[in-house]
């Protein structure tokens, strides 16, 4: 009797300590990123492009580059991702095929993103001759992102209960309407909290633009879908290993770290609102 | 003699290799309760949505014999599911309302046929909740969730949901077993009006219900049809052994 009580007690109390020790890390790392990099954080920081050799100025350009990686990859990912995981749940056959696809793309979920920056090098900029460009970077971003995206639309799809789907049928509805009517509205809050993790994902990436979009300095905006662009990730990446004057230049990277935090957040936190207004209104 | 809207001639149904429905014939009157009872497992859900075609979504799936509604083999592929299951609507164990207002789930079935205006459809949404008795206490809130609404009154949303489509059948399956006994008591109720417009086929656990509601019960015991007849009968003179056996509590 005793004894349980005492094993209750330990337990709550290591389960504490662990979720302290998290709470901890986090709070350290926000800490010191923001410490380090809120110095040159300034309006001119974000609008301005760099100057003297990036020692100076802002990361215009790098915020612009990647806004429209992002926002690129992701319309390719949003669509492919989806109609993919419907296929995959509802229509593809036989079962066999269906076991190699999946396990093809959690393989693929698990690939380490410079294998995808290889690939996108290898494909996009050389065989099919796009050369470093936004378009060569996204369309690689999109490949890496795509499987992560198809993997929560399935699961996302398998959270419907069955029960929606069977009433559908049996009031008369078509496949096809079942699934565009009633499976997709009631899957939509976690499809999109799919489509953040993998801007977040997206956004955040080095290893695949590296050789297939990013390009160390530039001073004005990408103006087409074939200019090489600057990027925050690669920015960071670039100042801390190929910066020449590391005393100005690492509170610039630090700088667009915070820069690339806050958007993520501010992302990750929008979705939070739009998903939970969502969920209010229909609940079950 | 009645007109029988539903039938089916010697049917068989296996799932794979498990034989579930074994040469059933019966014959479903129109304008009429049907209760069928029998133990679980014994194959009534399976007959009833064999009607609408449900089983189809079941892969291995084999079926023999004729289901026919009024002369119509429901089974040749010259028929249009769809439109078999607009006119034999369904209502399931568990109240199982789309997670949208209440007004999108009575017009659900309409708005997918495409063939309404608006106008009708509200006109039949309106028709439809005051057919199943839910009107008085949904008219001022048609546009919230369905979600919100209590167990009884959602079944009864899933009723009205069916009858928008104007069935000529209503299959219930076991519609009050996840509900109280107040909520029982208003479909139960609600059932007895209903059969005057629509043909009722329900499958109940509750051998109680079968009695108060239904003028024709069938006995279905492993996957056979026992026995048929008008209710009183079944419940008072069994013509079968296992049929008594079960009314009276020896198995269940």
């Amino acid at each position: 009797m005793k004894n349980r009580k005492v094993l209750n007690f330990c337990g709550n109390g290591f389960l504490s300590l662990l979720a302290g020790i998290t709470i901890l890390a986090i709070s350290i790392f926000l800490v010191r990123i923001f410490s380090l990099g809120s110095k040159v954080l300034s309006r001119e920081f974000l609008f301005t492009a760099p100057r003297n050799c990036m020692q100076e100025g802002g990361i215009f350009p790098a915020l612009a580059g990647t806004f429209w990686l992002t926002v690129i990859s992701i319309s390719i990912v949003i669509p492919l991702g989806i109609l993919t995981a419907i296929f995959l749940t509802n229509y593809g056959k036989p079962k066999w095929l269906l076991n190699v696809v999946q396990i093809a793309i959690d393989t693929l979920a698990g690939t380490p993103s410079i294998i995808f920056g290889l690939f996108g090098m290898a494909v996009f900029v050389n065989l099919l001759a796009m050369n470093v460009s936004l378009i060569s970077g996204a369309l690689t971003l999109a490949i890496l992102a795509l499987p992560l995206f198809i993997n929560s639309c399935i699961e996302a799809i398998k959270s419907v209960p069955f029960d929606f789907y069977e009433a559908s049928l049996a009031l008369g509805a078509t496949k096809r309407q079942t699934i565009t009517k009633i499976v997709l509205p009631t899957a939509l809050p976690n499809i999109l909290t799919g489509i953040i993790v993998c801007i977040g994902r997206v956004a955040g990436e080095t290893a695949p633009i590296m050789f297939t979009a990013a390009t160390f300095y530039t001073r004005h905006l990408p103006e087409g879908l074939k200019d090489e662009v600057m990027a925050l990730p690669y920015h960071i990446y670039a100042l801390m290993t190929e910066g020449t004057h590391p005393e100005t230049q690492v509170p610039i990277a630090y700088g667009t770290a915070v820069v690339l935090l806050l958007l993520v957040l501010g992302v990750s936190a929008a979705a939070v609102v739009i998903r939970s207004s969502i969920r209010r209104k229909r609940k079950w | 003699m009645v007109n029988n809207i539903l039938s089916t001639e010697n049917l068989n149904l296996w799932f794979g290799r498990n034989y579930v429905l074994k040469n059933v014939n019966l014959n479903v009157a129109d304008k009429n309760i049907t209760a069928v009872i029998g133990p679980s497992g014994c194959g009534k859900s399976t007959l009833l949505r064999c009607f609408n075609r449900m089983n189809d979504l079941i892969p291995e799936t084999h079926i023999e014999g004729k289901v026919k509604l009024l002369d119509d083999d429901i089974y040749t592929s010259k028929m249009d599911v769809t439109e078999i299951r607009s006119r034999i609507g369904m209502v399931f164990q568990k109240p199982n309302p789309f997670p949208k207002s209440i007004y999108k789930n009575v017009a659900y079935g309409l708005q997918i046929q495409g063939k309404y205006c608006k106008d009708e459809i509200n006109e039949r949404v309106e028709q439809a909740l005051k057919a199943a008795w839910l009107w008085e206490e949904v008219k001022d809130r048609l546009h919230s969730p369905a979600m919100a609404l209590s167990g009884g009154q959602q079944q009864r949303l899933c009723i009205a949901r069916a009858l928008a489509n104007r069935p000529e059948v209503l299959l219930l399956d076991e519609p009050t077993s996840a509900l109280d006994p107040q909520s029982t008591a208003k479909i139960e109720e609600l059932c007895l009006e209903l059969q005057k417009s629509v043909c009722i086929l329900i499958v109940t656990h509750n051998i109680a219900q079968a009695g108060r509601i239904s003028n024709y019960t069938a006995f279905m015991y492993l996957g056979e049809l026992v026995e048929f007849g008008h209710t009183e009968k079944v419940f008072t003179v069994p013509q079968d052994k296992r049929t008594e056996s079960y009314l009276t509590g020896v198995f269940g």
